[in-house]
């Protein structure tokens, strides 16, 4: 095998009392794609920037090609020839692809748009790009995005490449031209770096596997040795159960949606028309921007909108509080929107009902942590107490936060937008558990997801956006992710 | 060496970035007495002179008065995620509003109240002007706030230099003297109008509770801390808004009635009504990290600059700007430490 391209020793890393990375030690190949599979949470992230130079280890050496190497910075790590892929494409929006790609190029201070088109053009000829290099990237999809960003990543010939959790934005047939790309580079001799939760896609592509949890390296398998059982038991440290299904829904009509309207920016969210009964999961598919936003938010009081809309008979009021007093809850797209980050654990919990706790005209703290407590241990919230800030808890513990608050009442619909992104799978299992409880009690949801394993895990129905109209419902029975696929993307059932 | 973000730095901590930063300023300041000529040991004793004597604290006092109420109306303001940088032309509008009251109601018992209540009134409406074109416009309040502290500025200069100037003051920019009714107590022979200073340490405590304690105060965290938050919950966020403009901007006007009435006894040039109170406040409110209760002692502690500053001047007859270094000095020590108590420094490459 020869010397590794890419050894780790020994390394740990601390914030404050939080370890986030113990001795973890892990090499990598030329011509290798080592998977960094984990929870969120398990260090995954924190691995990666010490590799990029946001970071720098508390102990423990980086070799690269058996030489140690110090890495004060993004700029040096590129240096050394390690390119990283991020999470999310962290292109300048208002720029051209072509001055965006100049970014990962060591350019002259002055330099003409002709010269650098010409640059690219002949270093892009192993990589087709398939995009307009003069196009504006905001006007990419964010497959385009991604690829761009990996093409930047490449111009700079790295021996290192890393992917952290490259497809969390793209659509099953995005994310298989990307594992085509990087199994060619692989064959190019270059150490790949794959991080991921996703077990599919570690276990199609990585040569070997290497699980976090907690901090700590806790497992390492080859390729030929692995299956999802043995995976998720390292990541979770237990096994993992598929959700129960949920029991047949009731008659009563709980949302009816008629010839709905959003207006939105490029095309509206239109025609779209759809029941939801008691007791049912209608679960709703598409690639990222295709109006599911636009639904909820319509639906939530949070946006204006044509056509009729009727909830349990009546016409639907369109302000958020009244909204929730009157049963309906609102998991929000982005986590960050549903907390508020600076204040505690028990005041995030009571976010919706905090006027309730005014006793003559001074809130009572004293009984709204207590309440928090009691939720803390339903929902198994793992937080020091409840007046911890709520900044300091994981994602998957954010997201039980708003589960808690959003169901405590007992609503009679959900609105749910990625309940479970970017949590853990044990936190992504307790959250379908509540959901699934509520369905039983006879509350309806309404569940919008990008991941399609899930949607057909609990849904009893199945529709997908296509560009602003809605494809389906159709019943789960009919549903296959294949199907499900050619919804969101061509538009037909 | 790299910084990288703290998030809960720890108070040994905090405490060690202060008085390096202390240290470093003192450093500095040495350094400019040096050259200016003076022993800067002498320098420092001359700054803290007003700690040390009943006439010095009383005109640390006399400062930090307009600094606290205008300060506790901003950390609840800041607090609330509204940047309203325009105390300086709230406390000018309140100075006219207490000189009407003062110079054209019938005078009696009942003017020193009826000057505070006009005075208030048009600071709110000041700062909610600023907030209703925030809420109606989106337009940001910092550049709307610090635009109208002009307007109020040359409301003042037009007053006192036209229909208000004093029949008896000859060339004088000012108004004639308030009548007895519409002046405020003081301690004693000092310049301290301690029924400001009530009314500032009232403030104080009672926007602390409210913000901490109440369901409006809940609502108005949420609203600072993350708007997005405050519209997913359907929060009224306009009149949130609006109340908070009013309010702080209703503080700083009742500061300026307090210096006209307190003080100088006339509406006179904005210049001497204010010596910068709108402004320096910020940094009050600022150092006290959105908790209004804390103003009580950033209040005085800027207090102390400005007078230590003043007491530099007569000792040693420096120049004004010579002693605006001292106190920026000390200031950008200030922020310079709270800045870096946030952050962990990585001495390794």
């Amino acid at each position: 095998m020869g010397l590794p391209m890419l050894r780790l020793e020994n390394i740990t890393k601390r914030f404050g009392p939080v370890v986030a990375n113990r001795g973890v030690s892990l090499e990598v190949q030329r011509g290798e794609v080592l998977a960094l599979l984990g929870e969120n949470g398990a260090g995954k992230t924190t691995l990666v920037s010490l590799l990029y130079g946001l970071y720098a280890p508390d102990e423990g050496r980086i070799l690269l090609e058996g030489q140690e190497v110090v890495i004060s910075s993004p700029r040096v790590a590129q240096r050394l020839g390690i390119a990283l892929v991020p999470q999310h494409p962290e292109l300048i929006e208002a720029h051209s692809v072509a001055e965006n790609l100049a970014l990962g190029l060591e350019l002259p201070p002055f330099f003409s748009r002709r010269a650098l088109l010409q640059r690219l053009q002949a270093l892009l000829q192993d990589h087709p790009l398939g995009v307009d290099l003069k196009a504006p990237v905001h006007r990419l999809s964010a497959g385009e995005k991604q690829r761009v960003e990996l093409l930047r990543a490449l111009l700079s010939r790295p021996k290192v490449l890393i992917l952290d959790e490259p497809t969390s934005v793209l659509t099953p047939k995005e994310a298989e031209d990307l594992f085509r790309e990087v199994r060619r580079l692989k064959e190019r001799g270059l150490a790949i770096f794959f991080i991921s939760h996703k077990l599919d896609e570690v276990l199609g592509l990585a040569d070997r596997i290497v699980v976090l949890r907690a901090g700590e390296k806790v497992g390492e398998v080859r390729r030929e040795e692995a299956d999802k059982d043995l995976l998720v038991r390292l990541m979770v440290g237990r096994g993992v159960a598929p959700p129960p299904k949920a029991p047949p829904p009731r008659e009563e009509v709980v949302l009816e949606v008629e010839d709905l309207l959003v207006p939105r920016h490029g095309f509206p969210l239109q025609g779209v028309s759809f029941a939801l009964r008691a007791g049912e999961v209608l679960g709703i598919a598409g690639v990222a921007g295709s109006g599911q936003k636009e639904l909820l938010e319509a639906l939530a009081g949070l946006r204006p909108y044509r056509g009729r809309v009727r909830f349990l008979g009546s016409p639907l009021p369109q302000d958020p509080a009244r909204l929730f007093a009157l049963g309906v809850a609102h998991i929000p797209e982005e986590r960050s929107t549903g907390v508020v980050g600076g204040m505690s654990v028990a005041e995030n919990l009571a976010l919706r009902t905090y006027p309730r706790y005014a006793r003559g005209g001074l809130l009572d703290y004293g009984r709204m942590e207590r309440e928090a407590e009691d939720l803390m241990r339903r929902h198994r919230i793992q937080a020091p107490s409840p007046r911890t800030p709520l900044r300091t808890l994981s994602g998957g513990n954010v997201q039980k936060v708003i589960l808690a608050r959003e169901l405590k009442e007992g609503p009679r619909l959900v609105l749910a937008m990625h309940p479970t992104y970017g949590v853990d799978v044990g936190a992504a299992e307790e959250v379908h558990g509540r959901l699934l409880d509520l369905v039983r009690e006879g509350g309806a949801v309404l569940l919008v997801s990008e991941d399609l394993d899930e949607i057909l895990a609990l849904s009893h129905r199945v529709a997908a956006l296509h560009r602003g109209r809605l494809v389906g419902p159709i019943p789960r029975e009919e549903a296959s992710r294949e199907r499900l696929g050619r919804m969101m993307t061509e538009g037909r059932a | 060496m790299r910084l990288e973000l703290d998030p809960a730095p720890s108070l040994g901590k905090v405490a060690l970035a202060y008085a390096a930063f202390l240290l470093l300023a003192l450093f500095l300041l040495a350094l400019l007495f040096l050259a200016y000529g003076v022993s800067p040991w002498r320098a420092f004793a001359v700054f803290l002179s007003p700690l040390t004597d009943p006439l010095g604290l009383s005109e640390v006092a006399r400062r930090a008065i307009p600094l606290l109420l205008i300060g506790a109306g901003l950390a609840f303001a800041f607090r609330v995620g509204f940047f309203n940088i325009g105390a300086e032309g709230q406390l000018l509008l309140g100075a006219v509003g207490g000189a009407y009251a003062a110079l054209f109601l019938p005078p009696g018992p009942w003017t020193l109240f009826l000057m505070f209540l006009l005075g208030g009134l048009l600071g709110a409406l000041w700062g909610g002007v600023a907030a209703w074109l925030k809420v109606r416009f989106g337009a940001s309040e910092i550049l709307t706030t610090l635009m109208q502290n002009y307007l109020a500025y040359y409301l003042v200069v037009y007053l006192v230099a036209g229909p208000w100037k004093g029949q008896l003051v000859f060339g004088f920019l000012y108004t004639d003297r308030f009548p007895p009714w519409a002046h405020l107590p003081r301690l004693g022979d000092t310049l301290v109008h301690w029924p400001t200073l009530l009314l500032g340490v009232g403030a104080a405590l009672a926007l602390q509770v409210l913000l901490f304690r109440t369901p409006l105060g809940f609502a108005l965290r949420v609203l600072g801390e993350n708007p997005a938050a405050a519209r997913y919950l359907g929060l009224p966020v306009g009149r949130l808004l609006l109340w908070v403009g009013g309010v702080s901007g209703a503080l700083a006007g009742l500061a300026g009635v307090g210096e006209v009435a307190g003080i100088h006894h006339r509406l006179l040039e904005p210049a001497q009504i204010s010596l910068g109170y709108g402004f320096t406040a910020i940094l009050a409110a600022w150092l006290a990290r959105g908790r209004p209760l804390w103003v009580l002692l950033t209040a005085f502690l800027l207090g102390l600059v400005l007078a230590g500053g003043d007491a530099l001047k007569l000792a040693f007859s420096m120049p004004f700007r010579v002693v605006d270094v001292v106190s920026g000095l000390f200031l950008l020590a200030l922020i310079g430490a709270e800045a870096l108590s946030r952050h962990r420094v990585i001495w390794r490459r």
